[in-house]
């Protein structure tokens, strides 16, 4: 009997541990990669490293034979000016479609509306970035009289329907989360499912709607390969929707496979990952604070 | 913290089921060198533009040398010479020179010497839309419209009208700047120390390049004849103005009429060995040069062809 208990005692202990370094590994992870990429780009940080250059230049010129520089100016507006068309699109779209979910569909529909959302999200990036290469592309050359198909235009489409799907499930669940109380207080002072939406719905929610288009603009910063095939990656400071641009992730996905490992060329890609993930880390993070202070409420 | 004695058991079952896994794996690893049937694998990667050819070669191979089983990868030039620096290939693929700062590089990393072996000749076409009436160009004018401080940014620049309602403006297609056909269509037409002018779509792939021209009436671009499809048009390329246009093709290649072409290389480090060496006795065979004919490029004449005599 005796034996059996200390044999318990161990297996629970040892099951006990590997879920609390399951647990904490995402921790290590996340510090892990945060000291990879600074160690790799860290270098050349700190070695006369032209900051003015960096941030305020066009001119991206990793293997020029002359005179190499490494300007992003160009690709911060790419990154910026996609993403802001693609939450221009997206968040009317995902919160109209939350408000949709939460409050106007019956249960079967909402189901399957849930399930079909959730299969939008699962289409590998690759596949929208074919998307945006054969069919927008031919489709915006022929609808604007475009020189080229693959711009901002497109490359914000597509981002825009990679995140409807997370701005709908956060959207949803901030809606859900507004008691039922305020909902039936609403209808008993005899107010229309509008006027309980716009006066009552969307300022109670509007935290988790505000964190639900953070969570959208992260995901859209972030996203690599579609805009990589989407928007022409062209370097260009677009001056129209229909202008090609190159966004800063793309440029690590472009050149980062043959870059030699631990030139210069290699190491800027990698102060490119820090700045990348200072922005979205930035933009998590307000994200993460306006939800809390939603359940503080 | 209380567990329900059936979780606590599911749980310890598939531990206990992974344990023996790993332990049937390991017994089954120790067998098959026992019995030794491992096939030998060539490493090759490198150069995008090769990639066709040397998957085409490492297929018909698996049946001329069974025993041996070639693994090709693309990437791009750089990737299979960064690979070969780092000893992680056999052979790699490129469209370009190695440099003298790489072979440095590999010789110290892996104490051998790069050997380069020239395994065929490409020529770089200029490409067009189908729809657009230019027919040939010159050098100066792929500069004038590539380069840094070029002139043309329309297509009237140059004296074409598109047909179609899209403008006038020259979409220009390029290759990302690591590529080797980056590198050698500078070195061809714009010149050694010039740089390209920002605003290209620098594309992944020589077949891409090939792919959005098909469907972009405005669009320039360049990549191997090789990829040509019936959708796009091949422009004649004159050296200077008056000089006649070339058609890129076998005999011009060959004979150096079209200007922009170039050899096909693979490097290995030091002299090759063993199966490696017979795997590229092979390429220089007449099956391995007609295969390189099929996919587009221009096979190597036997004059100039290594002798593997040992």
């Amino acid at each position: 009997m005796t034996k059996r208990g200390h044999r318990e005692i161990i297996v629970e202990w040892l099951i006990e541990s590997v879920i609390r370094l399951c647990g904490i590994s995402a921790i290590l992870f996340v510090f892990g990669i945060f000291f990879f990429v600074f160690r790799e780009g860290g270098a050349v940080l700190f070695k006369d490293f032209k900051f003015g250059e960096f941030f305020f230049s066009t001119a991206w010129y990793p293997s020029s034979p002359s005179h190499v520089r490494y300007g992003t100016l160009a690709l911060l507006a790419g990154t910026f000016s996609v993403t802001v068309l693609a939450m221009v699109i997206a968040i009317p779209f995902g919160i109209g479609a939350a408000i949709f979910v939460s409050e106007f569909c019956g249960p079967k529909l909402k189901e399957t509306l849930k399930i079909v959302i959730e299969l939008l999200a699962a289409i590998p990036s690759v596949v929208w970035g074919f998307i945006g290469l054969t069919v927008l592309n031919p489709l915006i050359i022929r609808l604007f009289d475009a020189p080229i198909g693959l711009n901002v235009l497109n490359g914000g489409i597509i981002l825009a329907l990679m995140s409807v799907p997370i701005i709908v499930s956060i959207g949803e669940d901030a809606l859900k989360a507004v008691p039922d109380s305020y909902r039936e207080a609403g209808l008993a002072l005899g107010a229309t499912r509008w006027q309980l939406i716009y006066r009552v719905l969307l300022p109670a929610a509007k935290n988790g709607l505000l964190a639900a288009g953070l969570l959208g603009v992260a995901r859209a910063v972030g996203e690599t390969m579609a805009v990589l095939m989407a928007t022409g990656h062209a370097i260009n400071i677009p001056t129209s929707l229909l202008d090609p641009v190159r966004t800063l992730t793309a440029t690590i996905a472009a050149e980062l496979g043959e870059a030699p490992v631990h030139s210069d060329h290699y190491r800027v890609l990698f102060v490119i990952g820090i700045l990348l993930f200072l922005i979205t880390t930035v933009v998590n993070l307000t994200a993460d604070l306006i939800v809390r202070g939603v359940r503080k409420k | 913290m209380r567990w329900p004695a059936a979780t606590l058991s599911v749980v310890a079952a598939s531990l206990l089921a992974v344990g023996m896994l790993l332990a049937a794996h390991g017994c089954g690893g120790t067998q098959s060198v026992a019995t030794g049937h491992k096939k030998v694998a060539i490493q090759n990667a490198g150069s995008d533009t090769l990639v066709n050819v040397a998957q085409a070669w490492a297929e018909e191979y698996a049946e001329v040398g069974p025993e041996v089983s070639v693994e090709v990868s693309g990437g791009g030039s750089g990737t299979g010479i960064a690979a070969l620096i780092a000893g992680t290939v056999d052979i790699a693929n490129s469209s370009r020179h190695i440099t003298a700062d790489e072979a440095a590089r590999a010789k110290q990393n892996t104490g051998k010497e790069p050997v380069e072996f020239v395994v065929g000749y490409d020529a770089l076409a200029i490409f067009v839309h189908p729809a657009n009436p230019l027919d040939e160009i010159t050098l100066a004018q792929i500069a004038d419209i590539y380069a840094e401080k070029g002139r043309y940014t329309r297509w009237s620049d140059l004296g074409v009208k598109l047909p179609g309602k899209s403008g006038d403006k020259i979409i220009r297609v390029s290759r990302q700047s690591n590529s080797g056909t980056y590198h050698f269509f500078r070195e061809a037409v714009l010149g050694k120390k010039a740089d390209f002018r920002l605003g290209s779509l620098d594309l992944h792939g020589s077949k891409e390049v090939v792919e959005l021209i098909e469907r972009t009436p405005n669009a320039i671009g360049y990549s191997g004849m090789g990829y040509a499809t019936p959708r796009v048009k091949m422009l004649r390329v004159a050296k200077q103005p008056g000089a006649p246009a070339i058609l890129p093709c076998v005999e011009s290649t060959l004979n150096g009429s079209y200007p922009i072409a170039r050899p096909l290389l693979m490097y290995t480090l030091g002299e090759p060995t063993g199966h490696v060496r017979q795997y590229l006795q092979w390429i220089y065979s007449e099956a391995g040069q007609q295969l390189l004919g099929k996919c587009g490029y221009v096979p190597v004449p036997p004059e100039r062809r290594p002798r593997f005599d040992s």
